[in-house]
């Protein structure tokens, strides 16, 4: 059994604890952005991550993509890939080591398309300095691998031509994602990769993330607080709520079997063209992950919290097959929506 | 009736690569609309990405200039002719950028725009009365002033920073906000709280809003009015809700079928149409055509038969 999960698991997460240790004016200040989280990622699947804004999916998955900085540390754990090439645990590896594995086996889409984009380099040069060395070409055949990736990204040759301002939101974030599946690598980390775009785009690039995926067998990390892209890309999807994984399963049971108060209101949230009734909000504010609430984090918001989870931190226990979630009421959460009648009919 | 913003026939052209291209982009052609200062709206631009909403509401701000047509704000060509007329505009008519990211400037930390708006657009000189108005402003959209002090941009997530953003340009009590994809970057249960304060501004306040999204439900769930643009033309415009429950245009309703469902979560539906894509396609690059008006009030492109 272990043995079989070994070759499953492209990635084994254990553990990990990561904060923003600063320091401002001699007063310390710590952020636990990424606080005890334990899990694995699959070859050849697509793992949604899900969470409100500023509960610490970005962070979780700068430790994933080993794009962590100063004050943005590794307190605890593992993170280990099992790369073609060769194991590594990117919670410490040496700079040289995660040289050799950026764009050909792990690749990084960052949230916020112009932190990648060097803002006077125009785009061909920017695709020169991330994939001509993976990949191994140079000249007219480098140029031509990249043209008909853009293509299949429907990006006009040109963009290469084009300096990052001059282009819309939504071609610098195809952009982007052209930049990290260029190479073909191994495992893919996206931290709202469509979030820019207009729901035509999207969708299209969406498809195109999942051939990518399907085409090379890879993995593929996905961040977005969106749950409808979750609903249609994810294989697995897992839900953090103030730096931990609340709950993780099949997609399909996320959304119509979930077994987390946090996650039943996620998927309720959302809003409907042809509806105008308010939607209940989510009581109280997100919580400081300076100062997290004790025993469960959700306790403050949750409806169903009792005396015990302001005291106890719920386990992330196994409730069915490929199903965990960390409530001590799990059997008694209700799910706010219900599978769609004419299932499997497309107008 | 007296006229808040008229967008007249306004079109904006492009030279892209640089001095060693002559290929030039149509980002905006021929736009026209506008909002009365009476009746305080939100209206609503969705479109492709790319199709020229951020390049209309830059113009509109006074950030960029039209190659042709006009656009006035209460009267006055936007941006101002004098220094003074200028900063009397720039208070009035107040953005929200699309991406936080972009917004701030990773340097300088958040408050330092929110106090610098409120020195600037308020005149307010004393500390504390700074404070108040940058604590309420932030208070508004969920986020408190204790809570932003000293913070640089990277240690706030996506939606913190939006919020922040929201809060900087309601400091000057503007009677128009344009909003470019203010809630793209915040989830589902966020995005309806800043929408639902966006529709308070409208109806406690009487600000109008110039809303630029890709949600198409938080679109109908509280536009007065929508266009809906596809490579630089406004393909259909009017009651949002007429043209949203049944759009006309092949881009409109092929924008409608790709909203992603979750009614069949973990199936992996991602296929589109492929018939409706290709017509919309084919009509992005069909010349010309006119907007016609129809019996339910909206407007509509359509083309020449070729
Ligand atoms: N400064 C510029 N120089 C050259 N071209 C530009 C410039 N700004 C915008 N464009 C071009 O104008 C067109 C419209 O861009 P704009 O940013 O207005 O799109 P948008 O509708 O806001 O798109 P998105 O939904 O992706 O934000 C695009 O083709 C873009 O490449
Ligand atoms: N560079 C940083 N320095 C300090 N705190 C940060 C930094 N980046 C993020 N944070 C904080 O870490 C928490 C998690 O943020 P983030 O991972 O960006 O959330 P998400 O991606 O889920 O919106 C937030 O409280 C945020 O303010
Ligand atoms: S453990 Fe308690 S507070 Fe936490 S989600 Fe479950 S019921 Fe709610
Ligand atoms: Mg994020
Ligand atoms: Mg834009």
């Amino acid at each position: 059994m272990a043995q079989d999960n070994k070759r499953r698991d492209i990635l084994t997460v254990e553990g990990l604890k990561a904060y923003y240790q600063m320091s401002y004016f001699g007063v310390d200040r710590e952020v636990r952005a990424v606080d005890d989280i334990t899990m694995t990622v699959r070859r050849n699947e697509i793992y949604g991550i899900a969470g409100e804004s500023s509960s610490g999916k970005t962070s979780f998955i700068k430790v994933l993509a080993a794009a962590l900085r100063p004050p943005f540390r590794v307190v605890a754990g593992s993170v280990k890939y099992d790369f073609s090439s060769g194991p590594v645990d990117v919670a410490d590896a040496t700079d040289a080591q995660i040289e050799a594995i950026r764009w050909r086996h792990l690749s990084y889409i960052m949230q916020g398309s112009m932190s990648v984009l060097n803002p006077v380099r125009r785009i061909g040069r920017t695709f020169e300095d991330f994939a001509a060395r993976p990949l191994g070409l140079r000249g007219k055949a480098f140029e031509e691998r990249v043209v008909s990736h853009l293509e299949k990204l429907k990006l006009p040759a040109d963009v290469l031509r084009a300096y990052p301002h001059e282009l819309s939101g939504g071609m610098r974030q195809r952009v982007t994602i052209g930049l990290a599946t260029v190479c073909r690598p191994e495992f893919i980390i996206a931290d709202e990769p469509t979030t820019a775009l207009d729901v035509v785009v999207q969708k299209e690039v969406l498809s195109l993330i999942r051939d990518v995926q399907q085409e090379m067998g890879s993995s593929v990390v996905f961040v977005t607080h969106d749950m409808s892209v979750h609903a249609n890309m994810a294989d697995r999807v897992g839900i953090i709520y103030a730096g931990r994984l609340v709950e993780e399963g099949p997609t399909r049971q996320m959304f119509f079997a979930p077994k987390h108060p946090y996650t039943a209101h996620l998927v309720a949230s959302l809003p409907r063209i042809g509806d105008t009734t308010q939607r209940p909000a989510l009581e109280g504010r997100p919580p400081s992950l300076a100062a997290p609430p004790s025993g469960c984090r959700f306790h403050p918001r949750c409806p169903l919290a009792i005396d015990k989870c302001k005291t106890d931190v719920p386990p992330l226990q196994t409730v069915a097959p490929d199903h965990r979630t960390a409530c001590w009421r799990w059997q008694d959460v209700q799910p706010l929506v219900s599978p769609h009648a004419a299932h499997g009919v497309m107008a | 009736m007296t006229t808040l913003l008229n967008v007249d026939n306004v079109s904006k052209t492009f030279a892209m690569g640089g001095l060693l291209s002559r290929k030039t982009t149509a980002a905006v052609q021929n736009a026209s609309f506008s909002l009365a200062a009476e009746t305080p709206e939100i209206f609503t631009i969705i479109g492709e990405s790319g199709s020229g909403k951020t390049t209309l509401a830059r113009m509109i701000l006074g950030l960029e200039t039209p190659t042709t047509g006009s656009i006035t704000f209460r009267g006055k060509p936007v941006g101002g002719a004098t220094k003074v007329e200028r900063m009397a505009f720039m208070a009035a008519v107040q953005p929200v950028f699309q991406n936080p990211f972009e917004a701030f400037n990773p340097l300088k930390q958040i408050d330092r725009y929110l106090e610098s708006t409120a020195r600037t657009f308020l005149g307010l000189k004393d500390r504390t009365a700074v404070e108040r108005a940058m604590d309420e402003a932030l208070q508004t959209v969920g986020l408190s002033l204790a809570e932003v002090k000293g913070r640089y941009p990277h240690e706030m997530s996506g939606g913190q920073l939006q919020r922040a953003a929201i809060a900087r340009a309601l400091i000057p009590n503007p009677p128009l906000l344009i909003a470019d994809e203010p809630v793209s970057m915040v989830d589902a249960s966020l995005r309806m709280s800043i929408v639902n304060l966006l529709k308070a501004l409208r109806d406690d306040f009487g600000v109008s809003v110039i809303y630029i999204t890709h949600d198409l439900a938080t679109a109908y769930y509280i536009s007065n009015r929508l266009i809906i643009m596809q490579r630089g033309r406004i393909v259909e415009m009017g009651d949002a809700r007429t043209v949203l429950e049944n759009p006309e245009h092949p881009y409109s309703r092929l924008l409608k079928a790709s909203v992603l469902s979750t009614e069949d979560a973990g199936d992996g539906k991602l296929a589109t149409n492929p018939d409706m894509v290709a017509l919309a396609t084919r009509l992005a690059t069909a010349p010309g055509g006119q907007l016609v008006s129809r019996p339910d009030g909206r407007l509509v492109r359509v083309y020449e038969p070729v």
